[in-house]
């Protein structure tokens, strides 16, 4: 009863199914396909190094220093980063009065209310405060931005497919759109050029970005170590500043994964040293059937049955 | 349990027998998991699974406690409180990252479970009622696990909540007002998120309960073995302790350790980048996907892509629930006598098969719904349902099956079974071995 | 009946030695797993130690540049509230003339403030009896019989160096650990 309804069900399921693949395969085969233009030029992220890479990775704090520098001078003033707070800079090799100072220097005021009158005002941050948006709200930013909203930076590095190496792609990805030809030599279609306000870059997943290319020239940004800043400097060291703000607690989970690991691996080696003894004595004891129960035997007493006609 | 030859509980210790006569608990551990509970011998390491999917809700239950102490259900406040625990918590991003990977972790180990149940014909009589207990876990845990994934209120968090709740409004007639019930609105907002933090935390407790009946049903006929052949003596069964409790011990020690690979050194493989951008109602990600657990279900959804009486999102939901449906009545689909894939040398080969499909299905359904992933997924979800509705019965009705051992017993000293305990230990405790 | 043989792969010495060794890796097993258990157990109790966002606010700095003698201000410290009271020389003679021995949470004015600013007096703002607000950091608000501050729940009264003069309260207002970072801007808390 059960299969007869199971059969019916089954073969109801497995048409309907198979009507959609016949439909599929004749739009397939009859429609033109559509290119995917986009596909067609898009980048894929380049390879970016960074000290912060692999299981032992740990953050280069100068290389980390040089690209908070960047993010102060450049980008903060569309970009917020607010669930880092100036008190984590510390782990980046500030000393407390150094964060002080940064906190108390930075140009936008943290968001207060007067205690007297009750309205809205601004103050001094303090180290404990979060990093202030450089807009009050989304309407002012897109105002500002052409409609087009400066996404948080705190976590770009771990919201974006490649990480660190897309934000470093994207930041020297810019080309003339007039110019440019992808590995086939294929010029941009002119429906795929940038409007007048976004510009081209094919690291970007829609080819065309808002955002007006940040790092332009070398020398943006001085930086206090003295290394030289060409834009792929530049580039590569917001990049690493920014795949700190996503994950501050790396090197601790790294160096808790290191103990931990080799902690289970010694137990688990253990664990089964207990199982063998359990099971087998010992694990180089092992045990063998003698007498009638032996497999020699065994096997004879099948022969025996099955010549018998007794089914095994 | 029903074993006449287990050991009964004897307790030396004055203090244990003090219990004893009030609170019988110890004895029912004794019974269930200690040197009481008969098991048969032969067990391989497919057999492992069970505890580990206990193991894994213990996890995860443990985590999400300490976790509810700071995540914030509330749409402002959610997706900074989950930050808030990653950075200033202490050692907060331990837990969010065990719990997220341990999500990962429990369906692994379910999945692998269920798959040695279809292999070695678990679900057969006197076992029904296991195998059901069994897949309302699943649904209890694809319940839970979707609902907790909503949580962080990212964009796949907040888009995953739209498309599955969207699929209610297919139900012809009552859809809609279905859908509204379920949202609390007319779209994923505060009053879902509220809704789905509370279930999260109660639906696991709920599947420890299901879990409890499942290992009692279980009890009553006890566990099967690699050659489906019942339990018939003494000789074929050793005490679950210390002979399980150290098996079952090791591999728990070694999966435990891959999962700490996973948490500590590769803790977002498994996820999904969208869902570290907060959510935001007006801007669809350009590829919807749920977590990879979910992707075999999601390619039969997206598979039926032509209306064909029924409109074709409403035969998607259809046949994404009855994939897992159709799974409750596999005993009667499936009456061979014979239990084990191990004698079924036909149901073998299509078990392989049907273990391709469902990794191609996986596959599919975590790509775009664009060709030639929709194609393929059509296919996959045409021999699924074939597997078990069509091939299945008639299989059990034709097919040739290979001589079964008299016992267990006889099956080991064969060879057959390379890992068992010692024969001349059989069905008594280690210590009245020696 | 079936016989079994046994082989023995290693060269084990005496079998009291392989037992031995056996239990040791027994007992070694289920140690390693205690010593797991008890690992996996210090984040699970530590998490609920305060988080480092609370820890940054666990000090403040304030400036009294504005406080004028006779004025105080109420602010909040720790999630709690924090008077601090510029004492007049009225208030800083009346709290002198107290015979310290007769009070009952014995404290000179002088044990209260820091030396050469015995004129600025940081206390919490909270009860020691059962954890009210007291009255009288505010303008207008009733300073009790003793000058200083009241509380309105059950009649503890505190005098101008905020000790327990009457009433129920056990002990004076708590003064926190503060310093000077200069002469208008008070650290209050622990400074790392």
């Amino acid at each position: 009863m059960v299969r007869i309804f199971g059969f019916l069900v089954g073969l109801v399921f497995v048409s309907v199914a198979a009507w959609s693949l016949g439909w599929g395969v004749y739009t397939f085969l009859s429609e033109p396909r559509e290119e995917n233009v986009v596909h067609q030029f898009h980048q894929e992220p380049r390879d970016l190094h960074l000290a912060s890479d692999g299981p032992f990775g740990k953050y280069d704090r100068q290389q980390v220093q040089r690209g908070f520098q960047v993010y102060k001078e450049v980008c903060s003033s569309c970009h917020s980063l607010s669930l880092v707070a100036f008190r984590n800079l510390q782990e980046l090799g500030y000393s407390e009065a150094e964060v002080k100072a940064i906190a108390d220097r930075y140009q936008i005021q943290v968001p207060d209310v007067d205690p007297k009158t009750g309205e809205a005002t601004g103050r001094k941050a303090i180290p404990a405060d979060h990093f202030p948006s450089p807009y009050p709200n989304e309407v002012a930013a897109r105002q500002a931005n052409n409609n087009a909203l400066p996404p948080d930076l705190s976590l770009i590095t771990k919201a974006r497919e490649g990480g660190g190496a897309y934000v470093y792609s994207l930041l020297t990805g810019y080309r003339d759109p007039a110019t440019y030809r992808n590995e086939k030599g294929k010029p941009l279609p002119a429906d795929q050029r940038p409007g007048p306000t976004s510009h081209f870059n094919p690291w970007f997943a829609n080819l065309n970005i808002g955002m007006p290319p940040p790092l332009r020239t070398e020398g943006q940004v001085s930086y206090a170590d003295g290394t030289k800043p060409t834009v792929d400097q530049m580039a590569k060291d917001v990049a690493a500043f920014l795949t700190w703000t996503a994950e501050p607690r790396l090197e601790n989970r790294h160096r808790a994964g290191l103990a931990s690991l080799i902690f289970l691996i010694f137990a688990t080696i253990l664990a089964y040293l207990a199982y063998q003894n359990v099971w087998h004595g010992g694990a180089s004891r092992r045990v063998r059937a003698t007498g009638p129960l032996d497999p020699e035997n065994m096997a004879k007493k099948d022969a025996a049955n099955s010549e018998a006609g007794m089914l095994g | 349990m029903s074993f006449s030859w287990a050991e009964p509980y004897e307790p030396k210790h004055p203090l244990m027998r003090w219990i004893d006569q009030r609170l019988p608990l110890p004895r029912l551990v004794y019974g269930a998991v200690g040197g009481g509970y008969p098991v048969p011998r032969n067990l391989n390491m497919w057999w492992n699974f069970g505890v580990l999917a206990g193991l894994a809700l213990t996890i995860q239950i443990v985590t999400g406690i300490v976790l509810a102490m700071h995540y914030v259900p509330q749409g402002d406040h959610a997706f900074q409180s989950v930050e808030h625990i990653m950075r200033d918590v202490n050692q907060g991003w331990f837990l969010r990252y065990a719990h997220a990977n341990g999500a990962s972790f429990f369906f692994i180990v379910t999945y692998i479970h269920i798959f040695r149940g279809l292999y070695f014909g678990s679900y057969k009589a006197p076992r029904e009622l296991v195998w059901m207990l069994g897949l309302v876990i699943l649904l209890l845990m694809m319940a839970t696990a979707f609902m907790g994934y909503v949580l962080p209120w990212g964009q796949m968090s907040f888009w995953g909540a739209k498309v599955i709740t969207g699929l209610f409004g297919a139900i012809p007639l009552v859809g809609e007002p279905i859908q509204q019930w379920l949202l609390g609105g007319y779209a994923p907002d505060q009053a879902t998120l509220n809704r789905f933090f509370s279930l999260h935390y109660l639906l696991p407790f709920v599947i420890a309960g299901v879990v409890i009946l499942h290992i009692w049903a279980l009890h009553i006929p006890g566990s099967s073995n690699p050659t489906g052949v019942e339990v018939k003596s003494a000789q074929d069964t050793v005490p679950f302790h210390p002979y399980y409790t150290t098996k079952d011990g090791w591999f728990a020690a070694l999966c435990i350790t891959l999962f700490a690979l996973v948490t500590f050194y590769a803790p977002n493989y498994l996820g999904h980048a969208d869902n570290y951008i907060p959510a935001n109602p007006l801007s669809t990600p350009a590829h919807i996907v749920p977590e990879w657990y979910f992707w075999p279900f999601y390619a039969i959804l997206r598979a039926f892509t032509v209306d064909f009486i029924l409109p074709a999102k409403l035969w998607g939901v259809l046949a994404m629930f009855s994939a897992i449906l159709i799974h409750f009545f596999l005993s009667w689909l499936d009456p061979s006598p014979v239990r084990s894939g191990n004698y079924r040398p036909r149901f073998r080969q299509f078990f392989w098969i049907l273990v391709a499909d469902v990794f191609v299905l996986g596959f599919c359904g975590g790509r775009p719904a664009e060709e030639p992933y929709v194609m393929i997924s059509q296919l996959a979800t045409m021999y699924y349902f074939a597997h078990f509705l069509i091939i299945l019965p008639i299989l059990s009705k034709i097919e040739r099956t290979e001589p079964l051992p008299n016992s267990i017993t006889e099956s080991v000293l064969h060879g057959e079974e390379r890992e068992s305990a010692p024969v001349h230990l059989g069905g008594i405790s280690p210590a009245a071995a020696h | 009946m079936a016989t079994v043989e046994q082989s023995d792969g290693t060269q084990a010495g005496a079998p009291e030695e392989g037992v031995r060794r056996r239990d040791f890796i027994n007992i070694a097993a289920v140690a390693a797993a205690g010593v797991g258990g008890a690992a996996i157990l210090f984040p699970l109790v530590n998490q609920m130690n305060p988080s480092a966002d609370v820890l940054a606010l666990a000090s403040i700095e304030v400036d009294i540049s504005a406080i004028k003698p006779g004025q105080a201000i109420k602010t909040t410290f720790r999630k709690q509230p924090l008077f601090i009271r510029h004492l007049t020389p009225a208030e800083i003679q009346a709290a002198n003339a107290v015979d310290v021995g007769s009070l009952r949470d014995p404290q000179s004015l002088a044990d209260r403030t820091k030396p050469g600013k015995s004129m600025w007096l940081v206390t919490m703002g909270v009860c020691t009896h059962l954890g009210c607000v007291p009255l009288g950091a505010g303008e207008g608000e009733n300073r009790g019989p003793f000058g200083g501050y009241f509380c309105p729940c059950h009649g503890s009264a505190y005098d101008t160096a905020a000790r327990i003069r009457k009433g129920p309260a056990p002990k004076n207002l708590e003064v926190p650990d503060y310093a000077f970072k200069s002469d208008t801007v008070l650290s209050i808390g622990e400074v790392a």
